[in-house]
């Protein structure tokens, strides 16, 4: 008998809930319709990856491609471009996670036993800089800085009497200055999550150290790398799992004519094959293909995180 | 005194480095904008490297005379403007909702709200679901398809959970309705990650570059950034900027430099002055994701 009572109970709170709370799904429709329409309603339209494409007819109505609807990664996997593409995605990224990973931690460390408040304040503002410049602005400057005749790195060359340097029109060193750049467009800001990292560090660590008689460097050996560990990992675990992941503007607004082989990546192959060639079908299959590898290599990342012991990030 | 005299060796180092860093950050600003002030000759005979060569504002006066890139500034600029606003109140909408622990169905929102930051349906599907929906080359596409940025939507997020919430509870005694309540207590509490975020959607619009090429053909809604690629990439520039409009072909070198500097300057100005919270936001964002 106690029952019907009750139901009603929740029936009364759920409507009190609503009643008080209405207003707050109201603020999230919004965002919602968002989600649905930029991010979920595209999602229906991968399945032109699996399909003949064709302008007149609607998504449904499009016929299966051949080989159990296989044909365009097929296509894609023996596209030469698509290949080249895929290699330097992943050799640009790889480079960038060794180059560009430890870069940050190193300067953070100096940072951090640099004794004068207001010069470090004026040299962290400085190097942040670089982050909030676009792609096309750094290669704005680049181009110029860089130029094989007139520009100021070459002048300095030359007037060590050695031969120009082709730092953006030669594939090798191409790949050099392309990750340089990233290094000094992002060193700065990445110190940043370091930095706090050092702070959280228990100060009498350090002093047991010097009791110990520890000099500077072993306090940064033995103290501040082992405090700031398990950063480290997730930060560098974050990166693994974007692997495959790829920039638009930065190897777009770098690349040239004459560095094609080493400059193009996924996501300039789609926008070239796709949107300006048109073969919808294709470039749908490599997007997909890049978003389910994506996706693996985020959860065995995280899976990786979680076994070292550190705090996930799915 | 061994200690201290290494010590002393130790700060030197350390000074130097941050020297350095300083002087690789600086130098290519510096050059372009001494470039920006020299005269074509100089340039051409590369005598230019950070203080400029007979100094002249022809470049800047040429870029501001040209009604091109004058309207991409002015145009830029408002976009940046409205879609930051537009930016901030759909990510205040979402966030704001989310901090409640009893809303019936947050888990369910916040799973697929984060699952749209692992997987994305590509640039390509997005691109057809715009020209369906109508968007391609309109002025709404630079602004609504990437209005919310589910990171800094966390960001906003754990900001307002460490709020104490007993002070929404005791204005909820009050009366306050959950509107109010984020009206009156809330964003005026949140001003820190406003101002971050604000920082972060302007640079994002003001930068933005890929949208442009990919879903705007019209020219009149040409963005700051693909005036700019265009202006920089051209091999020949002559040909190029005849092309566009026609100039005295000579000025091209500092012209790329001016141009650069009009794209520059204002993030230059503005971001200092936040950087107190931008720091917060950047840690918040790495540790609580």
């Amino acid at each position: 008998m106690a029952q019907p009572v009750s139901l009603r109970g929740n029936r009364q709170s759920t409507l009190n809930y609503f009643r008080r709370y209405w207003t707050l799904y109201l603020l999230l429709l919004v965002p919602l319709v968002y989600f649905v329409v930029f991010k979920y309603i595209p999602m229906l339209y991968i399945q032109i990856a699996f399909k003949k494409y064709s302008l007149v007819k609607s998504l449904w109505e499009m016929p299966w491609a051949a080989n159990n609807g296989m044909e365009y990664f097929i296509k894609a996997f023996n596209n030469r471009d698509f290949l080249f593409s895929l290699r330097n995605t992943i050799m640009l990224n790889l480079l960038d996670l060794v180059v560009g990973f430890p870069a940050p931690i190193i300067l953070a460390l100096v940072l951090n036993e640099l004794r004068f408040k207001r010069f470090k304040r004026v040299t962290q503002t400085i190097a942040y800089m670089p982050h909030f410049l676009s792609w096309i602005i750094i290669a704005g400057l680049a181009l110029q800085v860089f130029a094989p005749t007139t520009g100021l790195v070459n002048n300095l060359v030359r007037g060590l009497g050695m031969q120009p340097i082709p730092f953006l029109n030669e594939p090798t060193h191409w790949v050099a200055t392309y990750v340089f750049l990233g290094v000094w467009q992002s060193i700065g800001w990445n110190t940043i999550i370091f930095l706090s990292a050092i702070t959280a560090i228990n100060p009498e660590l350090y002093e047991a150290a010097a009791m110990d008689g520890a000099g500077r460097l072993r306090r940064m050996w033995h103290v501040t790398l082992p405090g700031i560990r398990s950063t480290i990992v997730v930060m560098l675990i974050i990166r693994l799992g974007y692997i495959l992941g790829s920039e638009f503007d930065r190897p777009y607004a770098l690349g040239n004519a004459l560095v094609n082989t080493v400059s193009s990546v996924i996501a300039t192959f789609i926008y070239h094959f796709g949107i300006r060639g048109l073969q919808f079908s294709m470039t749908t299959a490599v997007g997909l293909f890049q978003s389910i590898v994506g996706v693996i290599f985020l959860l065995v990342a995280d899976r990786l995180a979680k076994k070292y012991g550190e705090r996930g990030i799915v | 005194m061994i200690t201290s005299r290494t010590s002393k060796i130790g700060d030197a180092f350390v000074v130097f480095i941050c020297l350095i860093l300083i002087v690789l950050c600086l130098t290519p600003i510096l050059h372009i904008a001494a470039r920006s002030f020299s005269t074509t000759e100089a340039l051409i005979r590369s005598e230019v490297s950070l203080w400029p060569v007979g100094f002249n504002l022809e470049a800047y006066k040429y870029v501001l005379s040209d009604g091109k890139f004058t309207r991409a500034l002015w145009w830029t600029a408002l976009l940046t403007v409205v879609g930051t606003i537009l930016s901030l109140i759909v990510t205040t909408m979402c966030a704001y909702p989310l901090t409640y622990d009893k809303l019936k169905g947050r888990k369910f929102f916040n799973a697929i709200i984060i699952f749209t930051m692992f997987f994305n349906a590509g640039t390509i599907p997005t691109y057809l679901l715009l020209k369906n929906i109508g968007f391609l080359n309109k002025p709404v596409v630079l602004i609504v398809p990437y209005c919310l940025s589910v990171f800094n939507m966390i960001l906003m997020r754990s900001f307002m959970s460490d709020l104490p919430i007993s002070m929404r509870e005791s204005a909820e005694m009050d009366g306050a309705g959950p509107i109010r309540v984020l009206w009156s207590i809330y964003l005026p509490l949140c001003k820190p990650v406003i101002a971050t975020l604000a920082l972060f959607y302007a640079v994002g619009r003001w930068n933005g570059f890929s949208d442009a090429l990919m879903f705007v053909n019209v020219r009149e809604y040409y963005p700051i950034q693909l005036l700019l690629y265009n202006l920089i990439t051209a091999i020949s520039n002559i040909d190029v900027i005849t092309a566009e409009g026609g100039t005295a072909p000579g000025l091209t070198e500092s012209l790329k430099a001016a141009a650069i500097m009009f794209a520059t300057v204002p993030i230059l100005l503005v971001y200092p002055k936040l950087q107190k919270y931008f720091i917060a936001g950047a840690t918040l964002g790495a540790v609580k994701e």
